[in-house]
């Protein structure tokens, strides 16, 4: 495909280094001429050089034949402005960032994204307090990634050193355990598995485990994990995710202390959410946590604009015997960093924003049987988990699971079926109509065929 | 450093010189030449099982190239593909000495055409046509070729691109740089094509037309006649210097005429330089040479065709310029050695783009003089030429000069030869051009020179080919040692 990319920021480039990962044809556009040179020299793209939204300049990135457009400078206008003209010049789809708080109300929204005819909004500091929301829900996952609207949900663990788990194989484990449920990925020591039945789980890996969004607390305690709800959280910093993510909370009814330098922002924080308490101070003082009573806390995330910030703070919370601990950290090498230190949760807005538009992408590719719905990729990119739609050309209906052989490096791991969530076994079936999870390593899946290898 | 990548990509490199052996193996077979097709099935069996064996070692994840590493890449597959390109020669008797062999094979792939032989003609065809393809591969460049193939190219590629192309800017054409790699092929192949078949419509053979064309669209400049280009018939000479003249444009602007943008191809301030340059140059030329023919037609075609051959940097000859008694003609034909062509073509020299950036930043300069606080800025083919660009063009001419006064002398240690052949001579190969302007009668060889100079002239044409920066990254140990 013909993908213009428009600012070349964090997002930006994290957006074209994983759409380059995908065999597209990208060009890479921003106003400053150094930063052009720069992403052409990293990654296998175009640069051009100009004003996104100057129609000659715009016709210099390929706009006309382009088959998606996105738009993230660091300017809501810019971005809707220049997806505006892309789709005029006839660019098929158009995806703009829109994070203004203003402009993220239901009604506007709708407004301009009808009226320029907009394929996707995306707001990274909406999708960042959702996914971080997500995992406070679920306090003992690490990460927790849904798929058909919460009908399953991929839960990521960590083995600890006293975990009931070490050394039992799958097999025991399933037997162990009455709600049904299959870890579905392992990393351990930087490598990925995708494991099998007689595979035996070891103190520190990091599993993923997928199941029935209804029957996850259950599972949880039979693993032997405590899964205490989260009724108080302190954030540190005050921006636009603080302020979607406070929202969320509230709404659910958990108590929001939010500290933010900033008065202004402390004020405005106040007239939008009256529920929240907001504190005026420094949010990686010590003195200021202990005075609002960090050691009490049930969570605390960590969101002031520097990465470095996030990680020291963040430790200094799971000192004070804080149960869970978020951090955001945008810098790919400081993720894996803390991440190797012992952060738990770390969520970074980039890669959330790029699996997004790598989902999108793959959407959009023409596929015969089936359609990629969502994309996540896990264990730090060494392995992607889909959902796919199954349409009514798909070659392997009603054939039952154990006359396909599936490629090695993937799983079928759900099926959803109207209501019902299945965790296959080999007499099950997929019908059209359903959506299927997947887990693969490897070669990337565009098609659930590019899993099946043969009919045996 | 990651020195693995780089291992492996010469690997990569050399079993596809291992396939392009078996071109040569085929034109054997039809000649019934057997013994040489022995020698180059030995040669390719060699380059295969070294390539391969790089390959299978030196597998590695982390396949970053970095703007350091595409530089030493570039310069060590070119020396590779040369040590191994020359085994055919020496195998097969036709060039007995490994050092001869080597700056034959050199002077192939760089596209100079600077040979050795005495007697041309006396060569097998098999080996004449391996002599004649170096050129065709190099002209377009070796890397580029094997990024068309692969089909996964590294992260950050582009540095090997840049790294091999001729030229201050080198800009992508599309999106992914192996689409770029294929386009400029694309355009290569057909334009040689084109060249055949006009060469087999003047009655050229057709082993000649394509051993021929492969010189031209190399700009590189191997015969396999020992007068070059000056037996055949009127019609192929004027076909032979349009021809040279079309390779020495930037492929860009080919591209641009593909996808229909003309306007923006013909306005190239870069081709219009080129093509004015030229005119006005083969003008001198015709106007010193003149008095001499007192024949116009006569006189007009050889004006061309040593203009074009000279300025495109190819060296095929149709008359020995050297004995011509008109100091105009040689000091114009001297002087366009050291400019060449256009940045992205074939050809070698100093490249007419440079010479513009320069020419408009010292008329910057001067408007300075007059208005000493006066804004400026130099723009090249409407954009707008950076600071890192303008000084990469200044050092550049300074190492270029650099470079050729050590070639100059250290070939002035050469007691048989006048110092007017010697400077030829470093001119010559270090430009990309071929033959020596000392006796051009007797082929232009380089036959007389001693080893030691051999081996000088044999740096200089890979140090012209890839503008001096990555072999002299790869010579200096500081590269290597780990501090």
């Amino acid at each position: 495909m013909n993908i213009v990319v428009v600012g070349c920021g964090k997002i930006g480039r994290k957006i074209l280094s994983s759409l380059s990962e995908e065999k597209h044809n990208l060009v890479a556009m921003d106003n400053d001429g150094k930063v052009v040179e720069e992403v052409v020299g990293i990654y296998d793209v175009m640069g051009v050089c100009g004003n996104a939204t100057d129609y000659i300049k715009l016709g210099e990135a390929g706009v006309k034949n382009a088959d998606l457009f996105i738009a993230v400078t660091n300017f809501d206008e810019i971005n809707m402005l220049s997806c505006f003209a892309a789709k005029k010049m006839g660019a098929k789809h158009t995806v703009a960032r829109i994070r203004d708080t203003e402009n993220n109300n239901g009604e506007s929204l709708n407004f301009i994204k009808t009226q320029i005819d907009l394929s996707l909004a995306i707001n990274p500091e909406y999708m960042t307090a959702t996914a971080i929301y997500n995992v406070l829900k679920t306090p003992s996952a690490t990460s927790v990634e849904m798929f058909s609207r919460h009908r399953f949900e991929m839960l990521g663990l960590i083995l600890r050193e006293d975990s009931p788990l070490d050394g039992v194989s799958l097999i025991e484990l399933r037997k162990k355990v009455k709600e049904k449920f299959l870890v579905c990925a392992v990393s351990r020591d930087d490598k990925f598995y995708i494991p099998q039945g007689n595979f035996r789980l070891k103190s520190g890996d990091r599993i993923g485990v997928i199941a029935s969004g209804r029957d996850t607390q259950k599972i949880l305690k039979a693993l032997g994990v405590i899964n205490k709800p989260i009724r108080n959280v302190i954030i540190t910093g005050g921006g636009k995710t603080s302020y979607y993510l406070a929202k969320l909370l509230t709404e659910s009814r958990i108590s929001v202390k939010i500290i933010e330098q900033d008065r202004k922002r402390c004020e405005e924080f106040l007239e939008e959410l009256p529920e929240v308490t907001v504190i005026h101070g420094n949010g990686i003082d010590q003195e200021i946590l202990q005075e609002e009573g960090i050691s009490g806390s049930d969570a605390f995330v960590a969101l002031t604009g520097k990465d470095e910030e996030n990680i020291l703070i963040s430790f200094y919370a799971i000192s004070q015997n804080v149960h869970k601990v978020v951090s955001k950290v945008n810098g790919e090498e400081l993720y894996s960093i803390a991440e190797k230190l012992g952060l738990d949760s770390i969520v970074s807005p980039k890669k959330i924003v790029a699996d997004a538009m790598v989902q999108y992408a793959r959407a959009l590719e023409n596929s015969e049987g089936s359609t990629v719905e969502t994309l996540y990729r896990i264990m730090n990119g060494d392995a992607e988990a889909l959902e796919f739609n199954i349409l009514q050309d798909f070659e392997y209906v009603d054939v039952p699971l154990k006359d396909v052989k599936f490629r090695k490096d993937t799983l079928l791991a759900g099926i959803v079926r109207g209501t019902e969530t299945i965790i296959p076994s080999g007499d099950d079936v997929i019908r059209s109509g359903d959506k299927v999870i997947v887990v693969a390593a490897g070669e990337k899946v565009y098609d659930l065929a590019d899993i099946i290898e043969e009919r045996v | 450093m990651n020195y693995k990548m780089i291992l492996y990509t010469v690997g990569q490199v050399l079993i596809i010189e291992a396939m392009l052996l078996i071109l040569p193996m085929a034109v054997c077979a039809v000649y019934l030449e057997w013994f040489s097709l022995l020698c180059f099935a030995v040669s390719a069996a060699i380059a295969a099982s070294i390539g391969g064996a790089l390959v299978l070692f030196m597998k590695k994840r982390d396949r970053r190239i970095y703007a350091k590493e595409g530089l030493i890449i570039v310069s060590l597959c070119w020396i590779a593909v040369s040590l191994i390109g020359a085994l055919p020669f020496v195998l097969s008797g036709d060039i007995p000495s490994y050092t001869d062999a080597l700056f034959e094979t050199v002077s192939g792939f760089t596209t100079t055409g600077a040979t050795i032989l005495r007697d041309i003609e006396s060569l097998g065809r098999g080996v004449l046509f391996w002599r004649s393809f170096t050129h065709w591969i190099g002209g377009m460049g070796v890397l580029v070729f094997v990024m068309a193939i692969l089909s996964r190219s590294p992260d950050r590629s582009m540095n090997i691109l840049r790294a091999e192309m001729p030229g201050p800017i080198v800009d992508k054409l599309v999106p992914r740089a192996r689409d770029t790699a294929k386009i400029l092929y694309i355009i290569y192949i057909g334009l040689t094509a084109l060249l055949i078949i006009f060469l087999l419509l003047g009655g050229m053979p057709l082993y000649d037309s394509v051993i021929h064309a492969f010189g031209t669209a190399g700009t590189g400049g191997f015969s396999i006649n020992n007068d070059s280009i000056a037996g055949y018939n009127h019609y192929i000479q004027w076909v032979i210097a349009v021809f040279m003249l079309l390779f020495g444009v930037n492929f860009n602007l080919y591209y641009l005429i593909l996808i229909r943008k003309y306007k923006t191809a013909f306005k190239s301030g870069e081709l219009r330089f080129y093509l004015a340059l030229f005119v006005i140059s083969a003008a001198l030329v015709l106007y010193g040479i003149y008095p001499l023919y007192e024949n116009f037609s006569d006189a007009l075609r050889l004006a061309v065709f040593q203009t074009s051959s000279i300025m495109t940097t190819t060296g095929y000859t149709t008359a020995d310029f050297t004995l011509w008694n008109a100091p105009i003609a040689k000091a114009v034909l001297i002087l366009l050695m050291f400019i060449g062509s256009c940045a992205g073509s074939t050809a070698g020299g100093f490249k007419v783009s440079r010479v513009i950036i320069l020419l408009k930043k010292l008329g910057n300069e001067f408007r300075r003089s007059l208005h000493p606080r006066t804004a400026s800025i130099v723009k090249f083919e409407d954009k707008r030429v950076d600071e890192a660009t303008l000084g990469g063009v200044g050092n550049y001419l300074a190492v270029y000069t650099v470079s050729f006064i050590v070639i100059v002398l250290l070939l002035s240690f050469e007691r048989a030869f006048s110092f007017e052949a010697n400077f030829t001579a470093a001119a010559s190969c270090f430009n990309n051009i071929g033959p020596l302007y000392d006796n051009i009668a007797g082929g232009g060889t380089f036959a007389n020179y001693s080893v030691f100079s051999k081996m000088v002239l044999s740096l200089s044409m890979l140090l012209g080919r890839l503008e001096i920066y990555p072999l002299l990254l790869t010579l200096n140990p500081g590269v290597w040692i780990k501090k």
